[in-house]
């Protein structure tokens, strides 16, 4: 009864800032606003007049809305120019997640290194940046690779030629790489940290090289880290609007920047949040995806991936 | 001592239904308006001059402040919606009629901002400043001063140029070079703007939002889409920039001064707004938000320094082929639809 009670802030605040913005989100994503019925009515000196649906006259235009259930913005979003940008989204975010994972496996090998000394500063400096709001970051990596910026300067000085590292896609990539490299090192170094060494050397005392030590120890017990790498790269990756507006220009849209456009520009919440439900489908089912992947893995006696 | 305090309580006692009065009398006027819009020296000139109270608030965007009023109890005096907010306010019944006899310092209003289509009698709204979009470009990097929109379009700049990545500037614009409305609804037309827009898209640099400002003043790009605030704001910080309000016309803005519905003191907010009207009052803020100011008599004293800037003075002619945003509505989605056409053609 008291852990009950206890739970009772934590269920509350789950309440408030998790369940009733995701409802707001769903009421929002199936719902679309239009103008009351109204009919025009033209008086005999030829002035017009408006009959609400209750039978009440109007001198000037209603301008009241409704709300009604819809899924017309569902139908609005397959369109192939959506499905395309989504494509487009996913594409990008799978790239930014494969090369945070082949940059971050080995760091999160090398900390977990039983030679190793500077572990912990190394932790830091990997932390560290993310107690900088990213934003800031961000506008840090326009400084350095805008054509009149900080490393274009140094190359004219060097006598080569300036390049456009800016505008388009492989900018919106490294940005992102940059942004979640950490959420990818972290749940790593977590899972890998608690791999049972004396297996490693018992499999190099048994005679199997260093690739097959790899591929039979290290990687299916480090599997779980991968996958919530994976998923912690992945997610932010594919609804990101920000990174893409600023390394990208504006050249290189994602679906969160349409969905973002939908709220500050076209003030049409209601496809807005349309798009955000279906992302969020496509996402959730890719993780269930991978989860199952993971359970199916640890179900069998053997850990063996292949 | 006893009798002291007894003295002392009566006399607190008398006191109170006097003060109670003094707070009765002293009216609070709630005015809602932009951060960094009005110099805060001339709120306590008022405060000081009329005994009225002023309650200052601020907001970011137009809907903020509309949501804020349909939704919340807050009863505000004074607001300062942009044009197109304020035709919508006006169709919505949200504003109430201003009485310009209360309001003689109006007269220093220049007539060319007083027939502004979103309230066209200005029975509703005083305009407060104004401003226009244009060309900001580097002076040292382009072979000459952009005499057009066709400058935002030519092959010499490739790579050189940044637009707006809002769906309503930069399509209004490609409109007004075709020489149509920017408030166009026709399907032609439009369609004739999005082509424009993809064919120029090989030459655009980056479609910018606010770190368009650090791109034009680091001289990352020679040419920019830019409003004139914006424009203002990077030519104080690199002198080799200027700006072009092109002669086929473009669009012009306003914030304009609004009593809403649920003021409970229209008519000190009617003398406020008079306040603000007085030249010497005007020229402060102007000095102070460096948005174009519509108030001739306030420019007059202002002599050169209003003159010298290029920013605030578009010529005449070129004023008067400007156009105000009109209020869309849901037809605001068909730009939608083209903008995302556009920037998803590109890859």
């Amino acid at each position: 009864m008291r852990a009950k009670a206890m739970l009772l802030p934590f269920l509350l605040w789950l309440a408030l800032f998790i369940l009733v913005p995701l409802g707001l989100v769903v009421y929002y994503g199936v719902t679309v606003e239009e103008p009351i019925p109204y009919e025009e009515i033209m008086r005999a000196d030829g002035s017009v007049h408006y009959r609400l649906a209750d039978g009440t006259l109007r001198e000037s235009e209603p301008y009241e809305t409704r709300t009604r259930f819809s899924l017309a913005n569902v139908s609005r979003f397959f369109d192939p120019m959506y499905v395309k940008l989504m494509g487009r989204s996913f594409y990008v975010a799978f790239c930014t997640t494969l090369i945070c994972l082949l940059l971050g496996y080995p760091v999160a090998l090398i900390l977990t290194g039983k030679g190793f000394r500077h572990r912990n500063l190394l932790l830091l400096l990997i932390i560290l940046p993310m107690w900088m709001n990213f934003l800031l970051r961000t506008y840090a990596w326009l400084s350095l690779l805008e054509n009149s910026g900080l490393v274009n300067h140094l190359l004219e000085a060097m006598g080569f030629a300036k390049q456009q590292f800016l505008y388009h896609e492989n900018a919106v990539v490294l940005g992102m790489v940059y942004n979640f490299l950490p959420f990818m090192v972290l749940p790593l170094y977590t899972v890998m940290e608690k791999i049972d060494h004396s297996q490693l050397e018992a499999a190099a005392d048994l005679g199997a090289n260093p690739f097959q030590r790899f591929l039979r120890i290290l990687l299916p017990f480090s599997l779980p880290g991968v996958l919530e790498g994976i998923t912690m790269v992945f997610v932010p990756a594919v609804t990101t609007f920000v990174i893409s507006q600023l390394m990208g220009g504006g050249k290189v849209p994602l679906i969160g920047d349409i969905i973002q456009q939908q709220f500050g520009k076209a003030n049409d919440w209601h496809f807005g949040a349309t798009m955000s439900l279906l992302v969020m489908v496509v996402v959730l089912a890719f993780m269930y995806a991978l989860n199952r992947a993971d359970t199916e893995n640890a179900g069998k006696g053997e850990v063996r991936i292949w | 001592m006893k009798k002291v305090l007894l003295t002392l309580l009566a006399l607190y006692l008398a006191l109170c239904p006097l003060a109670l009065a003094a707070a009765e009398e002293q009216v609070t006027l709630n005015v809602y308006n932009w951060g960094d819009y009005i110099d805060p020296d001339t709120l306590a000139v008022f405060e000081e001059r009329t005994g009225i109270r002023i309650n200052y608030e601020l907001y970011e965007t137009n809907e903020d402040m509309y949501t804020k009023l349909k939704k919340s109890k807050t009863s505000y005096d004074v607001i300062f919606p942009s044009d197109y907010m304020v035709e919508r306010m006006i169709h919505e019944e949200m504003l109430l009629p201003l009485d310009y006899t209360a309001m003689p310092y109006t007269q220093n209003i220049d007539p060319r901002f007083l027939n502004a289509s979103y309230d066209p009698t200005h029975a509703y709204s005083v305009p407060y400043t104004w401003g226009t979009m244009g060309i900001l470009y580097n002076t040292t990097m382009v072979d000459e001063a952009p005499a057009d929109w066709d400058a935002l379009w030519d092959a010499r700049y490739d790579k050189s140029i940044l637009m707006l990545n809002s769906p309503r500037d930069t399509i209004g614009i490609a409109l007004k070079r075709l020489g149509h409305s920017l408030n166009s609804i026709n399907p032609t037309e439009l369609e004739e703007a999005k082509q424009s827009l993809i064919a120029q898209s090989a030459l655009v640099l980056a479609y910018v939002v606010d770190e368009g400002k650090d791109k034009m003043v680091s001289g990352e790009a020679a040419l920019a889409l830019v409003w004139s605030g914006d424009a203002q704001y990077c030519i104080e910080r690199n002198p080799e920039l200027a700006y072009v309000v092109p002669p086929e016309g473009s669009n012009l803005f306003f914030d304009a001064i609004c009593v809403p519905t649920s003021s409970k003191h229209p008519a000190e907010a009617m003398r406020f707004i008079d306040f603000l009207c007085e030249a010497d009052i005007a020229a402060q803020n102007y000095e102070y938000v460096g948005y174009a100011i519509p108030n001739s008599a306030a420019v007059e004293l202002m002599g050169d320094a209003y003159a010298a800037s290029a920013v605030s003075n578009p010529p005449d002619e070129t004023l008067s082929r400007c156009e105000v945003f009109t209020n869309l509505g849901d037809d605001t989605r068909i730009y939608d639809r083209i903008w995302t056409e556009i920037i998803t053609s590109i890859y």
